[in-house]
């Protein structure tokens, strides 16, 4: 496996003109390899926001090494790393520059000095992976908000990079925009094997990923698998976020002494525990 | 009240004028402004105002809805006709009232300006109806291209106007979202006096600047992490296409010009 991102005791400090300066990030270190989907949780303020601009090079670490495809990230690799990456954020109206579709999606073609005859090919089949491709002159105000957020994912996709970040780009849709968004990204994570970093405090979305990492404070509470992050409820309580709905219920249970086994984070596997319960007793 | 108004505004279609690259359009409208200076008797407003009619058919823009959208404009019109029409004193008097003389070339200079107004008013109008702001702006930026050699960032202009057009109807949402949650507030914006209206604009235009900013600078991260490094090196989505029709454009002009020099009176 391919090593796309690490960082290795990576922090950083917001000067603040009032009061004591904050450690956003603090003595952070974690791996990305290729193909994996990584989502990191957090309540506000927990620095995850920041590791994504130390990820993209708007902000540079204080100390430790941050490695972008095996390149430390300077100022003179800066512009080539960043056409590697693509990136979408929280706001689908702030981050929408072109004034249609398609020109939004070759915004970032366009930046990179791509000829015309490779860009047009490119913003069809980018769209096309977004299920956007009907939708090429529309203007951003009559667009909804999940379909604006498609938009930002084919603007990325067109560079070919081998790096999203999704920086709480589900967190201002409505359920039926975040649904849209997240089988988007997932579907494409399956065909293409790209590599996703998913920074979000929705932990429904959080079940999607490979590994998940806790942050808290500017510091790395925990990492792993959901499921072995779930079982630790109470903890991830403590610090504001909340469960998924299964879950929680199978907690309740517990509490009120029935004895079912294991963790459950989906509707599905509690529903599979619950009417095998009788016979496994 | 706004919605009537339709000068700036855009209507898509497919005529001729409507396929017409920009730039030829901004060209022809631009020396077409100075060609009107030109005319000095009948004929040539006459052949002004019988080419201006001809390009509205060709545009397949339906009169009554341009006159209808330039109303406010018309008032002017009519305005400056009456100016001239009691104010030149010149020629042979025509009607003569106690209190108002009116002269011959009185009458001639006032029906020529308004002309000529009129005229000017109906091709730039009949220009932003036929063209989408995105591909004016196209347009002006190649065309302004050789004052880059002067330095003027032509550029960034371009994307200045762009990003602007492109954000008119989200901060236009913004401000009617802002009103609502004022209003609800008990803000009241239709009665009292002028001042206290002013004042009640306030409240309105802080929270819709501090979002404007908020907005701008999350713009300017997005556009950043794209690789957005200014002009150099850059290259083009939308492309411009001059084609045969956009000289055939061209050639109308010099017509047009040669027929007003030959017409035109002696000076």
């Amino acid at each position: 496996m391919k090593e796309i991102l690490s960082l290795d005791h990576v922090s950083y400090t917001y000067e603040s003109e009032e009061g004591e300066p904050r450690k956003a990030v603090d003595e952070v270190s974690f791996t990305v390899w290729e193909g994996e989907w990584i989502a990191i949780v957090g309540h506000n303020g927990s620095g995850k926001s920041t590791l994504a601009k130390l990820m993209i090079g708007l902000l540079f670490p204080e100390n430790g090494k941050l490695n972008v495809f095996l390149e430390e990230l300077n100022v003179d690799n800066l512009w080539d790393i960043r056409s590697r990456i693509g990136i979408v954020f929280q706001n689908p109206d702030n981050q929408f520059v072109g004034s249609t579709v398609q020109d939004d999606v070759a915004f970032a073609l366009e930046n990179n000095g791509v000829p015309y005859d490779q860009m047009v090919p490119r913003v069809h089949e980018s769209l096309a992976q977004v299920n956007m491709e009907g939708f090429l002159d529309h203007e951003p105000h009559h667009l909804s908000g999940g379909q604006k957020q498609r938009v930002a994912i084919a603007g990325a996709l067109a560079m070919r990079p081998k790096l999203l970040i999704l920086d709480e780009a589900t967190s201002m849709l409505d359920p039926q925009g975040r649904d849209e968004v997240i089988k988007v990204v997932d579907e494409l994570k399956r065909t293409t094997g790209l590599t996703v970093i998913s920074i979000t405090h929705d932990l429904e979305e959080v079940l999607l990923a490979d590994k998940v990492i806790v942050m808290n404070d500017g510091k790395m509470m925990m990492s792993g698998k959901p499921e072995a992050i779930f079982a630790h409820g109470d903890e991830l309580e403590a610090i504001g976020l909340d469960l998924p709905f299964a879950s929680r219920l199978s907690r309740f249970l517990r509490e009120e002494g029935i004895a079912i086994q294991g963790e459950h984070t989906t509707e599905e596997e509690l529903v599979n525990e619950l009417w095998t319960f009788h016979c496994n007793k | 009240m706004l919605e009537k108004m339709i000068f700036g505004r855009y209507v898509p279609g497919d005529s001729f004028v409507h396929k017409l690259d920009p730039r030829s359009k901004l060209l022809f409208v631009f020396l077409f402004i100075i060609a009107v200076f030109m005319a000095n008797n009948t004929i040539t407003y006459a052949l002004l105002l019988g080419f201006t009619l001809l390009v509205i058919f060709i545009s397949r823009i339906r009169l009554y809805f341009l006159l209808n959208g330039l109303k406010p404009i018309l008032f002017l019109i009519i305005f400056t006709f009456l100016m001239h029409f009691i104010f030149t004193k010149e020629g042979p008097v025509l009607v003569d009232l106690k209190f108002l003389k009116i002269h011959e070339e009185g009458v001639r200079q006032g029906i020529f300006i308004s002309i000529r107004f009129l005229v000017l008013v109906l091709m730039t109008t009949i220009l932003t109806l036929t063209t989408s702001p995105i591909s004016i702006t196209d347009g002006m930026e190649t065309l302004l291209n050789p004052l880059k050699r002067i330095k003027v960032p032509v550029h960034e202009l371009a994307l200045m106007m762009s990003i602007s057009l492109r954000f008119i109807p989200t901060l236009m949402d913004e401000t009617d979202k802002i009103l609502k949650a004022q209003l609800a507030r008990g803000s009241d914006l239709t009665s009292g006096t002028i001042k206290e209206r002013i004042r009640a604009v306030v409240p309105l235009l802080v929270p819709l600047f501090v979002s404007a900013f908020k907005r701008a600078e999350d713009l300017a991260i997005a556009m950043e992490v794209r690789g957005y490094r200014g002009g150099e090196g850059r290259t083009r989505y939308r492309q411009l296409n001059w084609q045969g029709r956009d000289t055939l454009v061209i050639i109308i002009f010099l017509v047009l010009v040669t027929a007003l020099v030959w017409l035109r009176g002696g000076s």
